[in-house]
């Protein structure tokens, strides 16, 4: 009965967070220059929270250790591009191979790009197909490699994205995935400003249509984790064997796991390339994987507040605040020392170094943003190990 | 034919090359459980520093010189990678698994951002190592000296490796933390020792392994010890992740399978050559989850 | 303590964002090379100042290309640091986002760029970050000028992008005519990186071509950061392949040229505008290798230019090591000081330092600069060209004038 109770408060705490969140993104973009940082680093932002979610959801929750995002990024970024690209555009974009095999397009269907409705029914349905193939993808590599433990399935993983990945450069499948050519013209966030008659904007979404589709998304697993799903999910990573003699099917759920943990790297992938505007191959290797990894674990291992924190400060940290460090700086007629280009990226593994060694569990370890503003109990028998860095 | 076994010789040496970096991959995962991803960067910083000191020790290269600096190369190398482990795995190895592993993540960026720095983003240009770099011709096609002498070298230092595993004391040390990390520190053994000895040996062959195989391919970029350490990783991971014979042969039979993949004949086959490794690696695993040589892993209740 | 400090973190971002963009972009754009005197009267004297972004590699794979392509926008500027709009002198002000040769993270260099307040931009060296960051400059209605970047992608579709250089399907087939004429090849061993749409691209090109003339073509792809080219170089010699055409980055191509020569492989290399370059040049000397690439200038070709670059190298801070360590002239600094120009005589021409009205005046600048005279075409803001230079390594460490090679477009 508490239980329930506790849930509701904290469903109705996440959606008031959440509305205000988005509101707040809405009113920035509108009062705020636009040509401010804040947003490109807002938009990637919300791209990657997604992605480092789903990346927790598997390797937090279930205990799965799997480096295949970027490849299920890549599969959901291709099947948007592929999707959206106006008809009109095809030819220009597939200039290689004089046109593209698919003659359709997702928004033509519904009434093209330039009105809402196609712009939007479009959109969401090839961001929700994005999803879909590389679930289907996850499935199909799940069959065979999810029996793999630990390291093993990581490397074996690491390297269906890499199979993904040169699938996609294949000059053979050229009129499909544009071969190494970049699949532009897509709609990006920015169509869906909206726009007066004389095509100046009068309204920004740009930054709110990101955050949108990733709380919903986000919304969505925290959902699947307060479920018995996501018991049985913790209970496989506490411990595999307990878990099964539990009844807990391990097989079923580790798929399940990693099929929805994939839809939304698809999810995400497919707004990674309306962030960027393009799609290409080139683009998701395994040092994407290893950044969002990166801020799955500065964020707390099974945190999902925490890999949304983690992302935003990593996204603005090194794309943002520390680009200052790039270029020579002169005070007082003396010339700072270290300045030059690749500087700002030594300061930034730096504090990634620092906090890596000196926050061992993560920001927020295991525990999510609401939980730091209850009355603690008074023993954990995990806070001792927590904070000795 | 002539074009068969040349490029059999490429790959073998290609192989040789992935080995020498497979041992410190393979070493550091046995006793830590830990995969070491600065280790390819360890070998390309190996690479910067041979750059460096040959050109800041003299300015046009004697024999002298050269050996020097390649000593210097390996003792500095040495150093890094017993750095490493103190600053940034040995205060985490109480710390959650993925925690430690991060750590390496972050010591990889750290190298690679470093050295972007330090070069300035221009590839630089490792130097010609006399004998090492000079040519002969075999079944036809003129290879370095270094492509035949690789694959030598790394029979020599496994034979030495394993006797050194097998038959001292530091060796049987190893092997009992391998074993078991809690139960060989209770036994007396200084497992800190231990753990910087394996560090200090893998990082002695990612130096050995840096100056092969830039003498083979002269360019070092900051990300030139990515792919040569994962491809090093797979072979590893191919082997049996833990044994040193199986990283040797994993990393021969990658080294040799990608080359030909390069040379088929059927257009657009080389856009896989490393997807190619990779499939092969999964299907390995497929029938043999632990690897070729791997220790079939015992689930404790 | 942790909860302080979680609520710190969670406010930290929010606070110093609003405060981040609040207060005016930092100038913290001072030139990367070049001596601190260049920028400082614009900063003392309180005069009207217009930026210019460049928006250009200088870490990553194409950094040794976007630092030589810098070179000659900065030298430009040392010469002309100020331009007259309506009647008033404005300091020009070189402003440097690093796109890192990277797709992922050219959009925010390019935003970098645009919050920094930039009237119009130069870059980049490459053609897939022009691509990436297009949208960024057409969003904030910043016209851009390619420099060197040769796929069409970057100016179709995009109304901001304009381009002073050739284009790949021209590039590619004056490589292939070439390889006709002079070696009258019939095998072409084509070598690039999968996944790269500039060498793809003009590989393609570079097939269409030789195979409506009547050669055969063999096309082969190296993964991202491979090093060991010895298998594909065997393989074109035992294909016997007549030339060997690798329009690949400065990075794979010093590779190639240096195992080539070791393998003694006697087909020529035929290379695009990337290998123009001196480390290639570098990685050529005292080999036997014969090196053939296609580019926008050749040392020579603007004797006063030549001086004054070569000048501008040996002395301002840091220029020598951007270039390679030596004051060889690559064709693409020739680029970057021809985009300088074309920016100012667009600024002049629209009479104002705002945006809109310099994308406008862009349409009808012509320019004739070192490298050749430019104008843009009417449909998708490219140089109308018709010439690229062909020019051979002597092996010693320096580039001649193979000839002129002319396409009717």
């Amino acid at each position: 009965m508490i239980q329930t109770k506790k849930n509701k408060t904290g469903a109705f705490l996440g959606l008031v967070a959440a509305v205000v969140v988005l509101a707040l993104v809405v009113v920035l973009e509108n009062t705020l220059p636009s040509t401010s940082q804040l947003f490109i680093v807002l938009k990637k932002g919300a791209v990657y929270s997604l992605v480092a979610v789903s990346m927790n959801l598997l390797n937090g929750f279930t205990g799965l250790f799997s480096l295949g995002q970027a490849g299920f990024m890549l599969l959901g970024a291709y099947t948007y591009a592929i999707l959206t690209v106006p008809v009109a555009q095809k030819d220009t974009v597939y200039y290689l191979y004089g046109g593209s095999a698919l003659n359709f397009s997702l928004p033509d269907l519904f009434g093209g790009v330039d009105t809402p409705q196609g712009l939007i029914l479009g959109v969401a349905l090839a961001i929700l197909l994005a999803g879909c193939v590389a679930a289907l993808f996850a499935w199909l590599i799940g069959l065979p490699v999810l029996r793999l433990k630990s390291d093993y399935l990581a490397i074996a993983t690491l390297g269906f994205a890499e199979i993904i990945r040169a699938i996609f450069q294949w000059q053979a499948l050229g009129p499909v995935t544009n071969g190494a050519n970049m699949i532009t013209q897509i709609p990006t966030f920015t169509s869906f400003n909206i726009k007066n008659a004389d095509g100046e904007v009068i309204l920004r979404l740009s930054a709110f249509v990101p955050f949108l589709v990733a709380i919903l998304c986000i919304a969505v697993i925290v959902m699947l984790i307060n479920s018995s799903y996501g018991r049985a999910f913790k209970a496989i990573r506490e411990d595999e064997i307990a878990a099964e003699a539990m009844g807990i099917n391990l097989a079923k759920h580790k798929m399940l796991s990693f099929c929805i943990s994939s839809f939304f790297a698809g999810v995400g992938g497919a707004l990674f390339a309306m962030y960027a505007s393009n799609a290409q191959a080139k683009v998701y290797t395994s040092t994407m994987t290893y950044e969002i990894l990166l801020i799955v674990v500065i964020g707390g291992i099974g945190s999902v507040s925490g890999s949304c924190i983690a992302t935003f400060l990593y996204v603005a940290a090194s794309e943002w605040w520390l680009r200052f460090l790039d270029s020579e700086m002169w005070i007082f007629g003396v010339k700072v020392p270290f300045l030059r280009t690749g500087f700002r990226m030594v300061v930034f593994s730096i504090i990634i170094m620092i906090v890596v060694l000196f926050f061992r569990r993560g920001l927020m370890g295991d525990k999510e943003l609401p939980d730091l503003f209850r009355p603690r109990p008074k023993k954990t028998a995990r806070k001792a190990g927590e904070h000795n860095g | 034919m002539e074009f068969f076994i040349s490029t059999l010789l490429f790959g073998i040496s290609v192989g040789g090359q992935y080995a020498l970096i497979a041992i410190g991959y393979t070493m550091v995962y046995g006793i830590l459980r830990l995969i070491n991803f600065a280790h390819g960067d360890v070998f390309m910083v190996a690479g910067l520093m041979g750059i460096y000191l040959t050109s800041s020790l003299g300015a046009y290269l004697s024999p002298t010189t050269i050996l020097v600096s390649l000593i210097l190369v390996l003792v500095l190398t040495v150093l890094l990678g017993f750095l490493i482990e103190r600053v940034a795995y040995k205060p985490l190895r109480t710390a959650p698994r993925m925690s430690v592993m991060i750590s390496a993540i972050g010591v990889s960026y750290l190298l690679q951002n470093t050295a972007t720095y330090v070069t300035g983003g221009q590839p630089m240009t490792y130097p010609a190592i006399p004998f090492l770099s000079d040519t002969i011709t075999v079944a036809g096609t003129p290879i370095k000296w270094v492509v035949i002498l690789t694959p030598f070298l790394v029979v020599i230092l496994v034979v030495a490796l394993t006797q050194l595993i097998n038959h001292t004391k530091v060796g049987m040390a190893m092997r009992a933390v391998a074993k078991d990390f809690e139960t060989s520190q209770l036994m007396g053994i200084k497992i800190n020792s231990v753990i910087s000895t394996t560090f200090v040996i893998g990082s002695a062959l990612a130096a050995l392994g840096s100056m092969l195989y830039f003498t083979t391919y002269q360019a070092v970029t900051p990300t030139a010890g990515a792919m040569p350490g994962l491809k090093a990783f797979v072979a590893a991971v191919f082997g049996g992740i833990g044994s040193i014979p199986g990283a040797v042969i994993g990393a021969f039979l990658i080294g040799i399978c990608e080359n030909f993949v390069k040379v088929l004949p059927f257009e657009g086959a080389t856009t896989f050559v490393d997807a190619f490794t990779f499939a092969l690696l999964i299907i390995v695993l497929v029938f043999k989850p632990t690897g070729l040589f791997g220790e079939k892993a015992t689930d404790k209740v | 303590m942790k909860k302080f400090l979680a609520f710190a973190l969670s406010c930290s971002l929010a606070l110093t964002a609003l405060a981040g963009c609040s207060s005016t972009p930092p100038s913290s754009a001072a030139p990367e090379t070049g001596s601190p005197d260049a920028s400082a009267p614009a900063a003392q004297s309180g005069d009207k100042v217009v930026r210019i972004g460049v928006f250009e590699p200088s870490t990553g794979d194409s950094a040794s290309g976007g630092k030589k392509e810098m070179l000659g926008m900065q030298y430009a500027n040392t010469e002309t640091p100020t331009v007259e709009v309506g009647g008033e002198t404005y300091s020009v002000e070189l402003v440097y986002a690093d796109n890192g040769s990277t797709t992922d993270k050219a959009p925010t260099a390019a935003s970098q760029l645009v919050s920094e307040g930039v009237a119009l931009v130069l870059g980049s060296y490459g053609s897939g970050v022009s691509i990436a960051g297009g949208p960024i400059f057409g969003d904030a209605g910043i016209p851009a000028i390619g420099v060197t970047c040769t796929n069409p992608n970057v100016t179709a579709g995009n109304d901001y992008y304009f381009r002073i250089c050739f284009l790949d399907p021209f590039q590619g087939t004056v490589l292939a005519n070439f390889a006709k004429d002079k070696f009258s090849a019939t095998t072409a061993y084509c070598l690039g990186e999968a996944g790269n749409e500039y060498d793809q691209g003009l590989i393609a090109y570079f097939e269409q071509a030789f195979t409506a003339a009547g050669g055969t073509v063999i096309k082969d792809s190296f993964p991202t950061n491979n090093s060991d080219f010895n298998s594909y170089l065997n393989k074109a010699k035992d294909q016997g392949a007549d030339v060997i055409f690798t329009p690949v980055s400065i990075a794979y191509a010093t590779q190639i040229i240096t195992q080539a020569a070791d393998l003694g492989i006697e087909a020529p290399f035929l290379g695009s505008d990337t290998l123009d370059d001196n480390m290639v040049l570098e990685a050529a000397k005292g080999t036997n290798v014969q090196l053939y690439v296609s580019t926008f200038y050749q040392e020579g070709g603007n004797p006063d230019f030549d001086e004054g670059i070569k000048n501008y190298i040996n002395t301002a801070d840091g220029a020598l090591e951007a270039n390679g360590g030596n004051d060889t002239i690559a064709a693409v600094s020739a680029m970057g000081y021809d985009a300088y120009y074309v920016a100012l005589e667009a600024i002049k021409a629209a009479g104002s330092v705002e945006p809109a009205d310099i994308k406008a005046a862009l349409w009808d600048v012509t320019y004739d600069g070192v490298s050749g005279h430019i104008e843009f075409d009417d449909t998708n803001g490219d140089a109308v060209r018709d010439t690229a230079y062909i020019k051979h390594s002597t092996n010693d460490g320096a580039w001649e004038l193979e000839g002129v090679q002319t396409v009717a477009q």
